[in-house]
């Protein structure tokens, strides 16, 4: 017996061996790319054809860009932008959880015999194009669309509005709603790891049904919580296309409609880069949170 | 000592409506009414704007506010602007799907493998390669879009902006996908029939071929539909790597109309996405369900994509 368990692990070259393809292919075309970021944003400006070429060598890179940007996020209009993108992403994300904590609630304590039903129906959005989700209220937010109608005939609208005309409520609400099924999941993954007999316990022993949710349900909660405003805030943040089908004015402009704008025009690819670089920086703490925290959910659940 | 409720001297009585109304607020969780209702309102408001959407693909007319009657006419009836005759919208049906076929076919191989390596494997540089494995699923799209972008405009020239470009891409940020999960398979399979298979005198080699691919083979299936949904549902990457009006797919083709020129044709077209996306789950599903029924696991594979924690 031990004697084919050795025989199994002496060709240490065959597991990494199967790895590698996917490794190289990840390191090519995921880590290169970023070290590309980098160059691009610390490379030097042509001075005739006024285009940011990379450098590639870190000895010769040059803050110079990467300055300039800094300065403008700190007392300049980039500021006002940054800003503008925090506020938006605070509001929607906490709006996805307000929404998102009843329903995954209801899923995973009192769906019942449902629940493939209603995972069904919350999974659907999952498989339904963001793009078309947006397109879907673009069309009901135009001036003569059903929600003018539908306010104005409840009497809440004396005249029709523009709703797409750059409003922020538009825009966060717009997010709210695109990214809200993605915190869904994470947080009924997380209710529904909850033992019953926890809250059954606090419930015996007198909790009002309020108190134990309060005292026992929402702490043992409070990783999946996280766990999923992370994962709304991620995209949110680089979030562009929202925007612009929602609001197409620049009054609700976000760093992901500046990056993108930067990066697609000729000549602004090292701000775009360098701006891309600060986003990283800012969203990184969260990315390393979200790993963390699930590497350490994982170890949970293997012990 | 329990206390025993009933013995406080109360006389039970049938409640009284004011009754009725005071327990009920005093205990709303009681029955879950209020959330029950939250969850369909829910529901309501997630699903609602694109039924109407799809609704709105068959009009019979230009309004997409009002409307006019049913009809084909944006899917084929009009000869300029329905999907079937505007240039524009067939090339980004067909730029989608030859897209999500190359990426199904490449991304899912080189996923399966890395999977069954970093199970295995357990020797020093497995935990960074891991954590490699798991950055493309939460880098926010756009870092990752304009990192592809970057590279191929400044150093992997030979590669034009186009549609290698962009399978290139979507492989990139599939192969993860595949990864999560057969890497769960493999867990839930556990090493015990491959030793089993090499205690009967198996090579390595035909313990993989014989035994454990079989067993991965309904998961491996689920991964090519996944693979293909994942990749015609993609808007940012496709849309930093496109190369001009020929590589647009059908989402990068949804964000230009509207902003540029709305009209019912998208809403067909966004339609068909719908329903190929539809398929591909659908077909992912009915694979992971067989692989529970031969496991003896309870419950359905929705319950598994809905657990599926990155």
């Amino acid at each position: 017996m031990s004697g084919t368990s050795e025989g199994y692990s002496r060709r240490r070259w065959v597991w990494p061996a199967f790895a590698a393809p996917g490794i190289i292919w990840l390191v090519v075309l995921f880590l290169v790319p970023f070290y590309a970021i980098l160059a691009v944003a610390m490379g030097r400006m042509d001075p005739i054809f006024n285009l940011g070429e990379p450098v590639w060598n870190p000895i010769q890179w040059n803050p110079g860009i990467f300055g300039e940007v800094m300065g403008e996020i700190f007392g300049g209009q980039l500021g006002v932008i940054f800003l503008r993108t925090i506020i938006y992403v605070a509001i929607a994300s906490l709006l996805s959880l307000l929404i998102g904590y009843p329903v995954a609630y209801f899923l995973s304590r009192h769906a019942g015999k449902r629940k493939v039903l209603y995972l069904l129906l919350i999974l659907a959005p999952f498989w339904i194009n963001y793009l078309m989700r947006m397109l879907a209220w673009v069309n009901l937010l135009e001036v003569d669309g059903y929600v003018n109608d539908a306010l104005m005939f409840m009497g809440l609208l004396d005249a029709p509005r523009n709703w797409l005309g750059g409003n922020s409520e538009t825009v966060v609400l717009g997010l709210a709603y695109g990214y809200v099924p993605f915190l869904i999941l994470p947080l009924f993954a997380a209710l529904d790891r909850i033992d019953s007999s926890a809250i059954q316990a606090a419930r015996d022993l007198g909790a009002s049904p309020f108190r134990a949710f309060l005292h026992v349900t929402l702490p043992l909660s409070r990783q999946g919580i996280l766990a999923g405003m992370v994962i709304v805030m991620l995209p949110m943040f680089g979030d562009y296309y929202t925007n612009n089908l929602l609001s197409r004015s620049p009054r609700t402009r976000m760093i992901g409609n500046e990056i993108e704008f930067f990066v697609t025009t000729t000549g602004g690819g090292a701000r775009g880069a360098a701006l891309t670089l600060i986003l990283m920086a800012f969203v990184a703490i969260l990315m390393i949170y979200y790993l963390v925290s699930v590497s350490r959910a994982s170890k949970e659940a293997a012990a | 000592m329990s206390v025993d409720v009933a013995t406080t001297g109360e006389p039970i009585a049938t409640p009284s409506g004011f009754q009725k109304v005071r327990t009920w607020f005093a205990n709303p969780w009681g029955k879950p009414r209020f959330l029950k209702l939250f969850m369909w309102l829910y529901l309501l408001w997630s699903l609602v704007p694109v039924l109407i959407a799809i609704q709105f693909g068959f009009n019979d007319g230009r309004s997409r506010t009002a409307w006019q009657g049913f009809s084909f006419l944006w899917y084929t009836g009009d000869p300029d602007l329905s999907v079937w005759h505007d240039p524009s919208l067939r090339s980004a049906l067909f730029q989608t799907l030859k897209l999500a076929g190359a990426t199904m076919f490449i991304a899912t191989p080189i996923g399966v493998a890395l999977a069954i390596g970093l199970a295995r494997w357990r020797g020093r540089g497995s935990k960074p390669a891991n954590f490699l494995m798991l950055f493309p699923l939460i880098t926010p799209e756009i870092v990752l879009g304009v990192a592809l972008f970057l590279v191929f405009a400044y150093l992997f020239q030979v590669v034009d902006l186009g549609t290698v470009a962009q399978i290139l891409g979507h492989i990139t940020f599939t192969i993860s996908y595949v990864v999560i999960i057969v890497r769960g398979r493999l867990f839930a399979i556990g090493r015990e029939y491959e030793e089993a298979a090499r205690d009967l005198g198996a090579s390595a080699a035909q313990a993989l071929r014989l035994v454990l691919l079989p067993m991965l083979a309904p998961a491996i299936w689920a991964c090519l539909a996944i693979a293909f949904a994942i990749s015609i549902d993609d808007f940012v990457i496709s849309y930093f790597l496109k190369g001009g009006a020929a590589t647009e797919t059908i989402p990068t083709k949804l964000y230009s109309g509207l902003r540029l020129a709305p009209s019912p044709a998208l809403n067909a077209i966004a339609t068909i996405l719908l329903v190929l996306s539809m398929l591909a789950i659908t077909a992912a599903a009915l694979f992971l369900n067989r692989l529970r029924k031969r496991e003896g696991t309870k419950g359905s594979a929705i319950e598994e994509l809905a657990r599926l924690d990155i």
